[in-house]
C-alpha cells in the first residue's frame, strides 16, 4: 500500500493507483469527463487537475501514479481556477442547448459546470459545429454537443470490441465518427449513451420523450438473457420509458444489452389486455370470472396425468412455482421448462449451472466454448469473457470454440471443429488444444444450448465432464465447467424442479397429443404446429404472439416490468425484480391468476400473498431463501434426470453444432413486438457476417 | 454519405503495385511481426503516392486504408484516425502537382502573402484547398515547414522551393505546367541555407580555408 495525503489527510491506496482514486479514497469529488472506471485512461480533457505537493503545475490527477508521501491538494485557489478555466474552455465550442437536450437534468457536463465552472463565458467569437452522424437505429448523436473525451471510442474498441469509432482530424476539426457511415455492428451500443458524458450521444428511439428527473424509477431484473443483469426501469405515468443498467460487479458490471434496453416499445405492443375464450373455433373476449369459469369446466372431469404445462423463457419463478403446484395437486408430473427440448444433468444443482460464476470468468486462463455463441446469447457475457481476453495479454487467454462463429467473436478464437468429434479428440489428446487446457491453472469450458438441445446432448455434457475433471477444470478451489444458458427462467424453473416427473411427459410428447389439457405458461417458442387439433391449449402470458393464436383460452399475464418476481441467473444467482408499472388493462401478475383459478377449481393453492409463497418456494429448495447472494455454491437436488453414468450416455453425433441465436435482435415474444428491435434487424440482418470477414 | 473526410467518389478497389510491394516489404521488416501497426504512417504514404503515379493524384481513398488495416491486423477506424491526423495525408483527390505554401509568421513576414498571390494567379486557384480547372494544381496552406532561414517556401510535393517571391512562384509553375521538374532548393545564390552570396563568417579559420 502506497500513502498519500490528500488535503491533510492520509489515505492507503494500492501502488499503482492514480491520484484521482486515492482522492476518492479520501472522500474527495473530482469533476471529470474523460476519465471512466472501466475504460483506459486518455487524460484529454484536463477537467480533474489537482495540485500536489512541490509539481510546478497541476496535475491531471486521472492519469497521475501516486508515490509514497505524495500530498495532493483538492481544493486550493489554484485547483478552482483551473477548473474554471478548463470548463471555459470546454463550453466554448459548446452549444448550451440544454433546454433542447436529452441529456439535460444527467449531463456530467452542465452538473460540473454548476458546480465548478465560472458562470460565465468571456467568449464571444462563432462556435464550431460539427454534423451529425448516423451511427444506426438505436443512437442518436447531436455532435456539436460532443466534447472529445473518446469515452465512445474507448468503449467501442476496449469493452464492445467493435472498434467502428473513432476520432478523425485534429484540433478545431476533430470529431467523432465511423468516418465511413455506417450503423455500429455492436449488441452493446446502448451503453455509449451511458459513457458519454454530455448529449452528444442519446437513445434514438425514446429521443424528446422524457426528462429524467420525471422518471419513476424502480429496480429490475432483465429477462432478455439469462445474466440477469441488473436494470432499472424508469417509467413514467404507467408507461416505461427508459431501462438502464444498474452495477453489479458479480453479475453486468455497468452493462446492458442493446435487447434488454430498447425492447421495451414491445411492451406497449400486441399486449394481451383481457382474457379470450375460444368457442365453436372463435375467439371473443370475456370477464375474468367467466374466463376462469369455462376454464374450470374444462377441467373438470380430465384425469391430472392428461393434463401439462410447458413454461416459456420469460416468467418468473413465482408463476412458475404456482403453476408447479397446482398441477401437483391435481396429480400431474407432466411438467416442462425446456421449450428447446434441452438437456441437463439435474443430478446436482451443478449440473446446470455457469458454476464459475460470472465474475470467474476473470480468473479463467484458458476457455474451451463448446457449442455456443456468446456474443448472441448473452452479449454482456462475451464482453467479459473479451476483458479477460485482453488484460491477459497477448496468447494469456487462449480460447477455443467447437462450433461456427456465426459473427466475430469480439476476441481472438481457435475454431477447433464445428462437430462434438472434436471433444473426442481433446479428451485423447489428439487435439492440441487438449495442451492449453492441460498447462492452465484455471482451465474454464462453457457449454451452450447448440450442444445440450442436441440429442445427443447427454453424451457430449458427459464429454465435457469428463475433459473438465482430466484437465483440473472441476477441482475444490476452481469450477470450471459452465453452462451459458439462454433462457432467464430456465435456472429457477430448474430450480424448482419444473421438469417431468418419473411417469411424466415432456415438451414433446405434451405437444404430441401427450395430454389432453396443454398449458402454456408464456411457452411461444414451441413447435406449435405440433399440437394436434384436440388438445385444449391455456395461454397464460402477455403478449398474443404464436402461441396465443393456437390458445383455446387466453389469460393475460403482466410483463416482467409489471410484477414483482424472483429470476435466477445462469449462474445460480437469485435476484428479485420489483414492480414499475400494471399490466395494461385487466391482465394480472401471472401467479395470481393461477392462484384466483386454483380456488375456481378447488384445489386452492396455501398461500395468499407474495410472502408466502416466496416462503413456499424457500421450502421447495432452499437457494430461494438466498436473495441477491450468490447461491450457486448450494448444493441441492431437484429430482428428475440423474446424470448418466459415462457409458450410458450414448454416441456422439457427427453433425455440426447449429447456432441456436439466428437474428439476436428478435428472440422473444417482447422484442419480437418491438419495433426498434424489428428495424435492428433489417438493418443488421447481414451485417454481422460481414463486419466478421 | 460524403462528409469533409470522405468524398463521394471513391475507387472501388486498391491492390499495392509491384513498385509499391517492394518497398512494403522493406518497411514491415523494420517491425517485429506482432508490431507491424507500427507500419501505418509509411503504408498510407506509400499507398498514396502509388496513386500518385497511377492517377497522377497523390491521395489515399478509404479503400486503401482498408487495405491497409488488413494487411497491418488493425481495426480500419485506426487507420482512418492516422490518416486524418496527419496533413501530409490526402483524404480527398488532389491535383497533379499540389502546392503547399507555408504561412507561418517567419514566412509571412518574408512574403507569403506574394507567394500565395502569385499561385493563385498562376493557376486560377481562389482558395486554399482548391484544385484548378485543369487538374493540374491544388493549393494547401501548411506550417512552419522546418526550413524558416529560406523563408519563404513553396513546398511543390516533396521538394521545397526556397526564397520565393512572386516571380519565382510564376516561374516554378510554369515550369511544371510544361512538364519539368525545376530543381528544387534555394531559389537565390546561397548554398543550403549559408548566407546569401556565399559564407560571411569564419572566413579565415583553418577549416574554412582547407575547403
Ligand atoms: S460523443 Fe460523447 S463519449 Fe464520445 S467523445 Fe464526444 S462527448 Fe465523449
Ligand atoms: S478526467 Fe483526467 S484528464 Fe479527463
Ligand atoms: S515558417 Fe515557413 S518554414 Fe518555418
Amino acid at each position: 500500500m502506497v500513502r498519500v495525503i490528500v488535503d491533510g489527510t492520509p489515505v492507503d491506496v494500492p501502488p499503482g493507483s492514480s491520484a484521482l482514486q486515492a482522492c476518492e479514497a479520501a472522500g474527495k469529488e473530482i469533476p471529470r469527463f474523460c476519465y471512466h472506471e472501466r475504460l483506459s485512461v486518455a487524460g484529454n480533457c484536463r477537467m480533474c487537475l489537482v495540485e500536489v505537493a512541490r509539481a510546478p503545475k497541476p496535475v491531471a490527477s486521472c492519469g497521475f501514479p501516486v508515490a509514497d508521501g505524495m500530498q495532493i491538494f483538492t481544493d486550493t485557489e489554484v485547483v478552482r481556477r483551473a477548473r474554471r478555466a478548463v470548463m471555459e474552455f470546454l463550453l466554448i465550442n459548446h452549444p448550451l442547448d440544454c433546454p433542447i437536450c436529452d441529456q439535460g437534468g444527467e449531463c456530467d457536463l452542465q452538473d460540473q459546470a454548476y458546480g465548478y465552472g465560472s458562470g460565465v463565458s468571456r467568449y464571444k467569437e462563432d462556435k464550431r459545429a460539427v454534423t451529425d452522424k448516423d451511427l444506426g437505429p438505436l443512437v442518436k448523436t447531436v455532435m456539436t454537443r460532443c466534447i472529445q473525451c473518446t469515452r465512445c471510442v474507448r468503449f467501442s474498441t476496449e469493452v464492445a470490441g467493435t472498434p467502428e469509432l473513432g476520432l478523425v482530424s485534429r484540433g478545431e476539426n476533430a470529431e467523432i465518427t465511423t468516418y465511413v457511415e455506417k450503423a455500429l455492428t455492436s449488441e452493446l451500443s446502448g451503453n455509449l449513451i451511458d459513457v458519454c458524458p454530455v448529449g452528444a450521444l442519446t437513445a434514438k428511439p425514446s429521443a424528446f420523450h422524457a426528462r429524467s428527473w420525471e422518471y419513476k424509477k424502480t429496480d429490475s431484473i432483465d429477462v432478455m438473457d439469462a445474466l440477469g443483469t441488473n436494470i432499472q426501469v424508469q417509467a413514467r405515468g404507467g408507461e416505461v420509458m427508459r431501462i438502464v443498467p444498474r452495477v453489479n460487479d458479480d453479475v453486468n458490471e455497468e452493462w446492458l444489452s442493446d435487447k434488454g434496453r430498447f425492447s421495451i416499445d414491445g411492451l406497449k405492443r400486441k399486449r394481451l389486455d383481457r382474457p379470450w375464450v375460444r368457442v365453436h373455433g372463435k375467439i371473443s373476449s370475456v370477464s375474468w370470472k367467466d374466463a376462469l369459469i369455462a376454464l374450470a369446466r374444462r377441467f373438470d372431469g380430465v384425469p391430472g396425468d392428461r393434463i401439462g404445462a410447458i413454461a416459456g423463457d420469460l416468467c418468473d419463478a413465482e408463476s412458475l412455482c404456482a403453476i408447479k403446484d397446482l398441477l401437483q395437486s391435481l396429480g400431474s408430473s407432466n411438467l416442462d421448462c425446456r421449450q428447446d427440448g434441452a438437456w441437463y444433468d439435474t443430478s446436482a444443482r451443478a449440473g446446470y449451472l455457469f458454476n464459475s460464476d460470472i465474475s470467474g470468468i476473470d480468473q479463467a486462463d484458458a476457455l474451451l466454448l463448446v457449442g455456443t455463441m456468446p456474443r448472441h446469447e448473452a452479449p454482456v457475457l462475451n464482453a467479459r469473457i473479451r476483458k479477460r481476453f485482453v488484460d491477459a495479454g497477448r496468447g494469456g487467454f487462449p480460447i477455443g470454440m467447437i462450433g461456427t462463429p456465426s459473427a466475430d467473436m469480439t476476441y481472438d478464437v481457435t475454431v477447433l471443429g464445428n462437430g462434438p468429434d472434436v471433444l473426442a479428440d481433446i479428451l485423447s489428446g489428439k487435439n492440441a488444444f487438449a495442451e492449453v487446457l492441460q498447462n492452465a491453472k484455471n482451465p474454464m469450458i462453457i457449454v451452450g444450448h447448440s450442444a445440450l438441445t442436441r440429442r445427443d446432448a447427454p453424451a457430449i455434457y458427459a464429454a465435457c465432464r469428463e475433459l473438465a475433471h482430466a484437465c483440473g477444470a472441476v477441482t475444490p478451489e476452481w469450477q470450471g465447467l459452465n453452462i451459458l444458458h439462454t433462457a432467464a427462467s430456465r435456472v429457477g424453473a430448474l430450480d424448482l424442479g419444473f421438469l417431468p416427473g418419473p411417469q411424466g411427459c415432456d415438451a414433446a410428447s405434451m405437444l404430441r397429443g401427450g395430454v389432453e389439457i396443454l398449458w402454456l405458461l408464456g411457452a411461444d417458442d414451441v413447435q406449435l404446429d405440433r399440437i394436434p387439433p384436440e388438445t385444449f391449449v391455456v395461454y397464460l402470458g402477455h403478449h398474443g404472439d404464436a402461441a396465443a393464436q393456437r390458445a383455446d383460452i387466453i389469460l393475460p399475464g403482466a410483463a416482467y416490468t409489471e410484477k414483482p418476481g424472483t429470476y435466477v441467473n445462469m449462474a445460480g444467482r437469485v435476484q428479485r425484480a420489483f414492480r414499475a408499472v400494471f399490466a395494461p388493462g385487466e391482465a394480472r401478475e401471472d401467479w395470481r391468476i393461477i392462484r384466483a383459478f386454483s380456488e375456481v377449481l378447488g384445489h386452492t393453492l396455501p398461500y395468499d400473498t407474495l410472502e408466502q409463497l416466496r416462503a413456499h418456494m424457500a421450502q421447495v429448495n432452499p437457494v430461494f431463501a438466498m436473495n441477491g447472494g450468490s447461491a450457486q455454491r448450494l448444493a441441492g437436488t431437484t429430482g428428475g434426470q440423474a446424470a448418466p453414468a459415462s457409458g450410458q450416455a450414448g454416441e456422439l453425433m457427427p453433425a455440426p453444432f447449429r447456432p441456436v441465436i439466428q437474428d439476436y435482435y428478435q428472440t422473444n415474444v417482447i422484442s419480437r413486438a418491438s419495433q426498434t428491435m424489428a428495424e435492428c434487424s433489417k438493418v443488421y440482418g447481414v451485417a454481422p457476417a460481414v463486419a466478421a470477414e | 454519405m460524403s462528409t469533409a473526410w470522405t468524398p463521394a467518389e471513391q475507387p472501388d478497389s486498391f491492390v499495392f503495385d509491384s513498385a509499391s510491394e517492394a518497398e512494403i516489404a522493406g518497411v514491415l521488416s523494420k517491425y517485429p511481426e506482432e508490431r507491424k501497426a507500427s507500419a501505418v504512417m509509411p503504408l498510407l504514404y506509400i499507398a498514396q503516392r502509388q496513386m500518385g503515379r497511377v492517377t497522377g493524384s497523390a491521395w489515399v481513398p478509404v479503400v486503401a486504408m482498408d487495405v491497409i488495416a488488413q494487411r497491418l491486423g488493425m481495426a480500419a477506424m485506426r487507420v482512418y484516425e492516422v490518416a486524418s491526423f496527419y496533413t501530409m495525408f490526402n483524404t480527398r483527390p488532389i491535383g497533379r502537382y499540389h502546392l503547399q505554401v507555408c504561412t507561418t509568421t517567419p514566412c509571412w513576414l518574408r512574403g507569403s502573402d506574394d507567394v500565395v498571390e502569385a499561385c493563385q494567379k498562376a493557376t486560377g486557384i481562389q482558395h486554399f484547398g482548391e484544385t484548378s480547372a485543369d487538374g493540374l494544381f491544388t493549393m494547401t496552406e501548411v506550417e512552419c515547414l522546418g526550413a524558416c532561414a529560406n523563408a519563404p517556401i513553396l513546398q511543390v510535393d516533396d521538394d521545397f522551393y526556397e526564397d520565393m517571391n512572386a516571380e519565382r512562384t510564376a516561374k516554378v509553375i510554369a515550369e511544371l505546367r510544361a512538364g519539368r521538374r525545376p530543381t528544387p532548393g534555394p531559389m537565390i545564390d546561397r548554398n543550403v541555407s549559408a548566407p546569401e552570396g556565399g559564407r560571411k563568417t569564419l572566413l579565415s579559420s583553418s577549416t574554412a580555408d582547407q575547403e
